[in-house]
């Protein structure tokens, strides 16, 4: 009963974070101003720990109830189903991927990240019934990819520091 | 151990060659889609995923597109060049994007549901293939 609470309060922390994180990259877009959609997915830092930490179902959770609060707070509805697909695309493909134990936190992230933008892409292909968005595609590929490495990085650098401290997580 | 080394070893290696494989095939996208492109000489609008209007790239306008959902997205086209120049989205990303004139640019305002797509129509002196 007691570890449910710890449990319940440990993904609260974590969803905060993510939240955080969230806010922290919107306030990074001036950054890139010419560049449309571009976002380093900080959020991913907290994903790919839980994922590798807790497992699969609370990495979901954790994920779903961000992008949920996420878009009330700083989105609409018509980003919410954007970023839906993106997470879930995104959560499928690194799920897997851990699985399959062929490459480390960074790969998954990478691949978390791109997917994150096809999903949204696609999303955004059949809500406007149109196919030009190839363009998004290249860009969104390669500053998902870069961004992805250093979120895994991150993510890695979190898992392994907090090997010590494991009452906690 | 020495065994758990040589996995996580050859994690990364798959994982140098994986972020490698993408970007090699984002760097031949943007090749195939940036600089392989010819300029398109006509604008192509769409609304909700319905055509909107046409518009030639040769001649300086401005026009604003009323959207769905009661928004306003203005079009301009100067020097060959469309982008879109203000917009009642909340995101202004349509605003901020670059001016498109090769063939298959485009800008798209999600929130708005309204994409702007250079296209090449025939000049009519070109030879028409199909018929
Ligand atoms: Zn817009």
């Amino acid at each position: 009963m007691k570890n449910k609470a710890k449990n319940v309060a440990f993904l609260g922390l974590c969803t905060a974070l993510a939240l955080i994180l969230a806010y922290v990259e919107l306030l990074l877009q001036p950054l890139f101003p010419t560049i449309p959609g571009i976002k380093m997915g900080l959020p991913n830092i907290i994903i790919i720990f839980l994922l590798y930490k807790r497992g699969a179902v609370p990495a979901i959770w954790v994920s779903f109830l961000r992008m949920v609060l996420v878009s009330i707070l700083f989105g609409n509805v018509m980003a919410f189903s954007y970023s839906l697909a993106g997470g879930f695309l995104s959560m499928l493909v690194m799920i897997v991927l851990k699985r399959l134990n062929l490459m480390s936190e960074v790969g998954v992230s990478v691949a978390g990240g791109v997917c994150h933008n096809i999903g949204q892409i696609l999303m955004a292909m059949l809500l406007l019934e149109t196919v030009e968005l190839g363009y998004y595609m290249v860009i969104l590929t390669v500053t998902g990819t870069i961004a992805g490495v250093l979120v895994g990085l991150c993510g890695s650098m979190l898992i392994k520091h907090t090997k010590k401290s494991s009452k906690y997580c | 151990m020495g065994d758990n080394k040589k996995n996580n070893r050859n994690k990364i290696r798959n994982d140098i060659i994986f972020v490698a494989v993408l970007l090699f095939a984002a760097v031949v996208g943007i090749l195939y889609l940036f600089v392989f492109r010819e300029s398109g000489n006509t604008v192509k609008v769409t609304r909700g995923g319905e055509l909107y209007g046409i518009y030639s790239l040769s001649e300086d306008i401005t026009e604003d597109i009323h959207t769905v959902n009661g928004g306003l997205n203005r079009l301009v086209i100067k020097d060959g060049k469309a982008f879109v120049d203000s917009a009642s989205c909340p995101d202004g990303i349509c605003v901020a994007h670059p001016p498109v004139f090769r063939n298959g640019e485009s800008i798209v305002c999600l929130p708005n549901k309204v994409v702007v797509t250079v296209i090449s129509e025939n000049d009519g002196d070109s030879p028409d293939i199909i018929a």
